[in-house]
């Protein structure tokens, strides 16, 4: 059996979400990957990579391309494989139509080669499906898979050619635009710093951005510190907020309310910081600190 | 130009769903169902192209129960124009579905066809783009804003980190995400008036397309719940835990 | 605000409220005369998704509405086959020997354990099969009334924002005209308040007093099931001044109906009906029911305890009132489903006697009424609520079994309600503080992690349907006077009192929160709580089983 593995390079590095891919891939036997544009090299490096498949010309940015070419080379592996990122989940799905293979979306455990664990009705329940496809295309969730190191490997890098592009019908990209603000977005950020009523009033609030800087952290609040005018709506976590499941989410002061860590409950690593040793939040966290906020908050700034 | 738009009834967001005793899926006995919340949008969008003038008509079509009649005529009284329900007491996987709908299309030729980016109780994410494999078209998922420039469409999709711009021949495929548009209400009067508007119903056999499923469903679980883990005495043992331990810092 | 221009529509009889007594209602309507037009509208967001019951129903007014359900697939499936009635110490429990005969009110052979809400979403199909057009998701925000009389409602309008500009999706509500309104909206509904109010149709009549029953649904262990098994307790954990107790049916597929009705007359403001209801799980009386099962559905709703000496007038020009929104409930025997559906067929009878004879008012109601068995089944029991109120739980209990043993409800003396519920509170200085257990998070749970099991949310932007007429009282009268009774007898955490500084307290309305139950509308000391109608498929969304 052997997988191949649509990267995703940033910056010039491999995306951690595709080492995690390349982790779960492992599962499958060999594993290659597949590069689009720049970033062969980056690829090469990684450990328990055989081949790296170099497509220079072109670019995760376009589905339709990107489909057609995994669609040409597909024949020779069992198993096709992408992060669950929007990327992922716009090119391999529509190679899964090219195959007319049934996806397999959002992977958090691998039982065998055919069977699969993922998440339905927004995490509520897990499904454990098996594929009688030839082939299986399938999303891996990054929380759920340890990322294979940057470094270490020494794979053999081989180009692929893909003529036929200009023959696919496809959109066109016209300008990409990342958010330029310091802060990443709440849904996308890998540390959430979220604050509660336990803050007290607005002023107060603020005392979670110097920590959240450090640690490149976005802002999230719940809802009482939403009504109570600390945070705007958008930051508000949970139920009726939004669902996060960063690496990291540090819980400043709120109570953990039932409403609340429906938004929250799926992050990789939770702390809380609250004084109140029965707050519902020590149930879900890793790491639980019972102490006054306003003498953590300070402590932990420096600390970082 | 049409547009059409493929909605499905799920179980309500609102309804907290619950893993039947014996493993074998969720509990949808009697829950309340409604219009996937990601289609409301692509209903939304439809409408509103049609308001703009860069669109003549919307159609919905959905793939489903008798029962499933209900979203169709919920789409109808925000203002699609007719509807089209594919009968089937079968649940189709994404892949069926795209089937399905190919065939529907190829019936319409509508210009746009928009629909949700993910139906909200299998959360596949899947089946527009499959759809758009299977027609040769060109697909804008995750789109926060469409304008149409003639033959072509102008979106802005949310990517990782951001969001693009994309210039897509049509006919394509659009995706609806949260940010694309906020669906109106339905009000009553148009509820009244929707009872009326045409729905044609067709059975999924008639269509003669593969609708076989490539997915068994061995079990369905509640996840595990998350464990309280360990009481810390002070900020520097907490910093000294996420690095070396967790690792997360 | 300048005038909003409304689309109208014309009814033959609109109907508001989808319970038993509306769909009850309808379904008798269309049965008389098919071809008048009936339009029923409920503001949750399907029929049953607001409806909280006990529920062990009679199938009295059923059997007479839709004779042969039996042969249909009607979700009366759990027969009756145990029961028992305890009187509770804090560690004991002994049951009423001889009920039949003491309590014969309490007896329940041949009833059934249902979820009501299921049984409103099968009337809801027999009456849409029948023609009535049923609009849920929509609320009467407003009676219609021109020249003194109700010529219909005005439904809610729907996207105002929070500052109460229109929003970019605002859809003003519409005039539902009609010959005939039939106001169901249950306990304490607003509508029939303005109605009652406007045509003075209490005057002379005794004030309502109501119950809050809270509910939970529980899934349990297939070998604890006892199905048709029916419990009910008086006694602890209430004081012997207090009215309520508890209630415990086992039915359907593993499923168990809990819950807790405590009379709104309670006179302790430290008193939370809540906690009553999570403490008596406790009882080794109830506890082992729960163990090993998981608690599925949680929610709550005021019914009316006045019987009666409480009933309204039932019609006005334009309109009737019915079932619970005018009071129809057997108190002693927390039933008011049978009622409700019968009070619901009259006033059918009535209003399409109306109509036929183009009458304005279907003054003919109130003879079906005192003619059929619903009056002769109210009036025998309308003593022992009232004397449970007098004497206290262990000498009212005692009163009623001699008003039913040996008087069979023919006492020659009425008893009386001499308070409305929202004055019996006494200074929160002058009664006992109670204390409370910890929830244990297995059987016993805090108020939020409940709230989460009604599928409650009210769409966020809207302007929060839950004001203090004058916020200047708050303070001295239910902070300082009663220490926030408000943040305790709300089953849904909607109010807490917080703490500004050292002096300073506030009232935080978390009105997201509210399960539609009423209390606070009825038990506000000064009736300073404004309960507006918030836009239609707000509020909770309770699934089949509750
Ligand atoms: C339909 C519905 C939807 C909802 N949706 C959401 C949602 O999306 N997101 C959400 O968050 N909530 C939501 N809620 C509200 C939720 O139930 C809670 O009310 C809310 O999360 C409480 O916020 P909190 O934890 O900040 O406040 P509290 O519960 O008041 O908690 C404050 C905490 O701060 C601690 N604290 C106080 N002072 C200090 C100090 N000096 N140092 C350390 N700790 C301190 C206290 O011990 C306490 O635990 C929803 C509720 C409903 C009914
Ligand atoms: C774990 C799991 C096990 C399954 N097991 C089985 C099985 O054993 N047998 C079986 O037959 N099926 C099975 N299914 C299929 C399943 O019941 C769904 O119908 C299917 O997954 C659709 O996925 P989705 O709705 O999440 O698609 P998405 O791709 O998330 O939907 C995106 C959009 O497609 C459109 N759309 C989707 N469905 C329809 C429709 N019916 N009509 C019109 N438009 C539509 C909507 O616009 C929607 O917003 C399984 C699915 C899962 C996830
Ligand atoms: C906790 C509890 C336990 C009970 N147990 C039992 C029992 O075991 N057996 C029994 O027989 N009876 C029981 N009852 C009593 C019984 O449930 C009620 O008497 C009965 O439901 C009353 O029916 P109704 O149709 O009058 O009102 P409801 O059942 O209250 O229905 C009124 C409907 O109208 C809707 N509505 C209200 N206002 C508006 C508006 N303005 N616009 C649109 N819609 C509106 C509501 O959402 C609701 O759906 C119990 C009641 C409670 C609260
Ligand atoms: S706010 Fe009032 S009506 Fe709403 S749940 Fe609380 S007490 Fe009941």
């Amino acid at each position: 059996m052997t997988a191949l593995v649509l990267l995703e390079i940033e910056n010039g590095a491999v995306r951690q979400a595709s080492r995690s891919a390349v982790a779960a891939a492992g599962a499958f036997g060999t594993v290659d990957v597949l590069v689009l544009g720049h970033g062969a090299e980056a690829a090469a490096r990684l450990p328990g990579v055989t081949r790296v498949l170099h497509a220079e010309a072109l670019s995760d940015a376009l589905a339709e391309p990107a489909a057609a070419l995994l669609a040409d080379i597909a024949s020779g592996y069992t198993h096709i494989i992408g992060a669950a990122t929007a990327t992922g989940k716009n090119i391999l799905p529509r190679l899964a139509g090219l195959l007319d293979v049934q996806p397999i979306p959002d992977v958090i455990a691998i039982n065998d080669a055919d069977t699969f664990i993922r998440p339905i009705y927004a995490g509520n329940a897990l499904a454990t499906v098996r594929s009688s496809d030839s082939i299986k295309v399938i999303t891996i969730r990054g929380a759920n898979f340890d990322p294979v190191a940057s470094e270490g490997g020494a794979a053999t890098v081989e180009a692929v050619a893909f003529n036929a592009a200009s023959q696919v019908n496809a959109a066109e990209l016209l300008s990409v635009n990342l958010s330029t603000s310091e802060r990443p977005e709440l849904e996308s950020a890998r540390v959430v710093i979220s604050g509660g009523k336990g803050l007290k009033d607005a002023e107060n609030f603020k005392l979670l951005e110097p920590i959240a800087d450090k640690l490149g952290a976005a802002i999230g609040a719940s809802r009482a510190a939403v009504d109570s005018g600390f945070a705007p709506n958008e930051m508000q976590v949970g139920q009726t907020g939004k669902i996060v499941a960063p690496e990291l989410y540090i819980a400043v002061g709120l109570s953990g309310a039932i409403q609340h860590l429906a938004g929250m409950k799926d992050s990789r690593v939770i702390v809380a910081i609250n004084l109140d040793p029965e707050a519902p939040i020590f149930r879900v966290a890793d790491y639980g600190l019972v102490a006054d906020l306003f003498t953590v908050l300070p402590e932990l700034e420096s600390a970082l | 130009m049409k547009v059409l738009v493929p909605i499905k009834r799920v179980v309500d967001y609102n309804v907290k769903v619950r893993v039947s005793a014996d493993g074998s899926g969720v509990d949808t006995q009697g829950v309340k169902m409604s219009m996937n919340p990601f289609d409301e949008i692509a209903v939304e969008e439809g409408i509103r192209l049609r308001e703009s003038g860069a669109a003549k008509e919307v159609v919905v079509v959905t793939i489903g129960a008798q029962a499933a009649q209900d979203v169709l005529r919920t789409a109808m009284a925000m203002g699609a124009d007719r509807a089209i329900l594919v009968k089937t007491d079968e649940t189709l996987e994404p892949r069926a579905v795209a089937n399905a709908l190919k065939a529907i299309i190829e019936r319409e030729n509508p210009g746009i066809v928009s629909m949700g980016k993910q139906a909200i109780d299998d959360d596949m994410n899947a089946t527009g783009q499959i759809l758009a494999a299977k027609l040769g078209w060109p697909q804008a998922t995750f789109a926060s804003k469409v304008t149409i420039n003639g033959e072509r469409a102008e979106v802005t999709r949310e990517i990782d980190g951001g969001s693009a711009t994309y210039g897509v021949p049509l006919p394509a495929i659009i995706t609806a995400d949260l940010r694309l548009n906020e669906p109106r209400y339905a009000s009553l009067p148009n509820i009244m008036k929707a009872r009326k508007k045409p729905l044609e119903t067709l059975e999924l056999s008639s269509l003669n397309v593969d609708t076989a499923s490539r997915l068994t469903t061995i079990s369905v679980a509640e996840p595990a719940e998350r464990q309280a883990g360990v009481m810390l005495n002070s900020v520097a043992e907490l910093v000294e835990k996420l690095k070396t331990e967790a690792k997360v810092i | 605000m300048t005038e909003i221009e409304r689309d109208e529509m014309e009814f033959d009889v609109v109907v508001v409220g989808g319970g038993p007594a509306g769909l009850s209602a309808a379904i008798r309507l269309k049965q008389i005369s098919p071809d008048l037009n009936v339009c029923l509208i409920e503001k949750g967001s399907e029929i049953g998704a607001h409806i909280v019951s006990g529920a062990v129903i009679e199938p009295r007014a059923l059997e007479e509405l839709l004779p042969d359900w039996r042969q249909t697939d009607a979700p009366l499936r759990t027969e009756v086959s145990e029961e028992q009635v305890l009187f509770l110490t804090e560690k004991r429990a002994f049951p009423i020997p001889g009920l039949n005969l003491v309590m014969p009110h309490m007896t329940n052979h041949g009833n059934f354990v249902v979820s009501l809400g299921e049984v409103c979403r099968w009337l809801g199909e027999q009456a849409e099969a029948l023609g009535v057009e049923i609009y849920p998701g929509f609320s009467g925000a407003q009676l219609h009334i021109e020249d003194g009389r109700v010529t219909g409602i005005v439904t809610g309008d729907m996207g105002i924002e929070r500052d109460g500009t229109h929003g970019p999706n605002f859809t003003p509500g519409m005039i539902l005209r009609a010959r005939q309104t039939i106001l169901t909206e249950g306990a304490r509904g607003s509508l029939s308040a303005h109605a009652m109010k406007h045509f003075n149709l209490r005057d002379g009549v005794e004030p309502q007093t109501y119950g809050l029953g809270i509910k939970e649904v529980w899934e349990i262990p297939e070998e604890n099931h006892r199905p048709g098994f029916v419990q009910h307790s008086f006694g602890w954990p209430l004081d012997d001044s207090t009215y309520g107790g508890a209630w415990l049916y086992h039915f359907g597929k593993n499923l168990v109906s809990y819950g807790f009705v405590t009379g709104l007359d309670y006179k302790n403001p430290h008193l939370s009906p809540f906690e009553e209801m999570q403490r008596t799980k406790n009882h080794p009386a109830f506890r082992p029911h729960f163990e090993g099962g998981k608690r599925i559905i949680y929610g709550a709703r005021a019914l009316s305890e006045g019987g009666v000496q409480s009933l309204p007038r039932l019609t006005f020009p334009g309109g009737v009132l019915a079932g619970d929104s005018a009071g129809f409930v057997n108190v002693p025997k927390i039933k008011g489903t049978h009622t409700a559906m019968k009070s619901g067929m009259l006033a059918a009878e009535a209003v399409a006697d109306a109509l036929n004879k183009n009458e304005p008012q279907a003054l003919g109601l109130e003879e079906r009424l005192r003619n059929s068995w619903l009056w002769t089944e109210l009036h025998g029991v309308r003593n022992i609520r009232p004397a449970f109120a007098k004497w206290g739980a262990k000498l009212g209990a005692l009163y009623a079994g001699i008003d039913s043993m040996l008087l069979r409800g023919r006492a020659p003396w009425t008893l009386h309600h001499p308070h409305a519920d929202h004055e019996t509170l006494r200074p929160a200085a002058k009664t006992a503080p109670i204390a409370y257990p910890k929830p244990d998070h297995k059987v016993t749970f805090d108020r939020v992690s409940s709230v989460f099991l009604s599928g409650t949310n009210h769409e966020e932007n809207q302007p929060i349907h839950l004001k203090l007429r004058d916020p200047a009282k708050w303070l001295p009268v239910n902070h300082t006077l009663y220490d926030s009774p408000e943040s305790r007898y709300c089953p849904a955490g909607v109010y807490e009192q917080e703490q500004k500084s050292a002096t300073e307290w506030d009232l935080r309305i978390n009105a997201q929160n509210c399960v539609h139950c009423k209390t606070c509308d009825i038990k506000d000391p000064t009736q300073n709580i404004e309960w507006c109608t918030p836009e239609g498929s707000g509020g909770p969304n309770y699934p089949v089983g509750m």
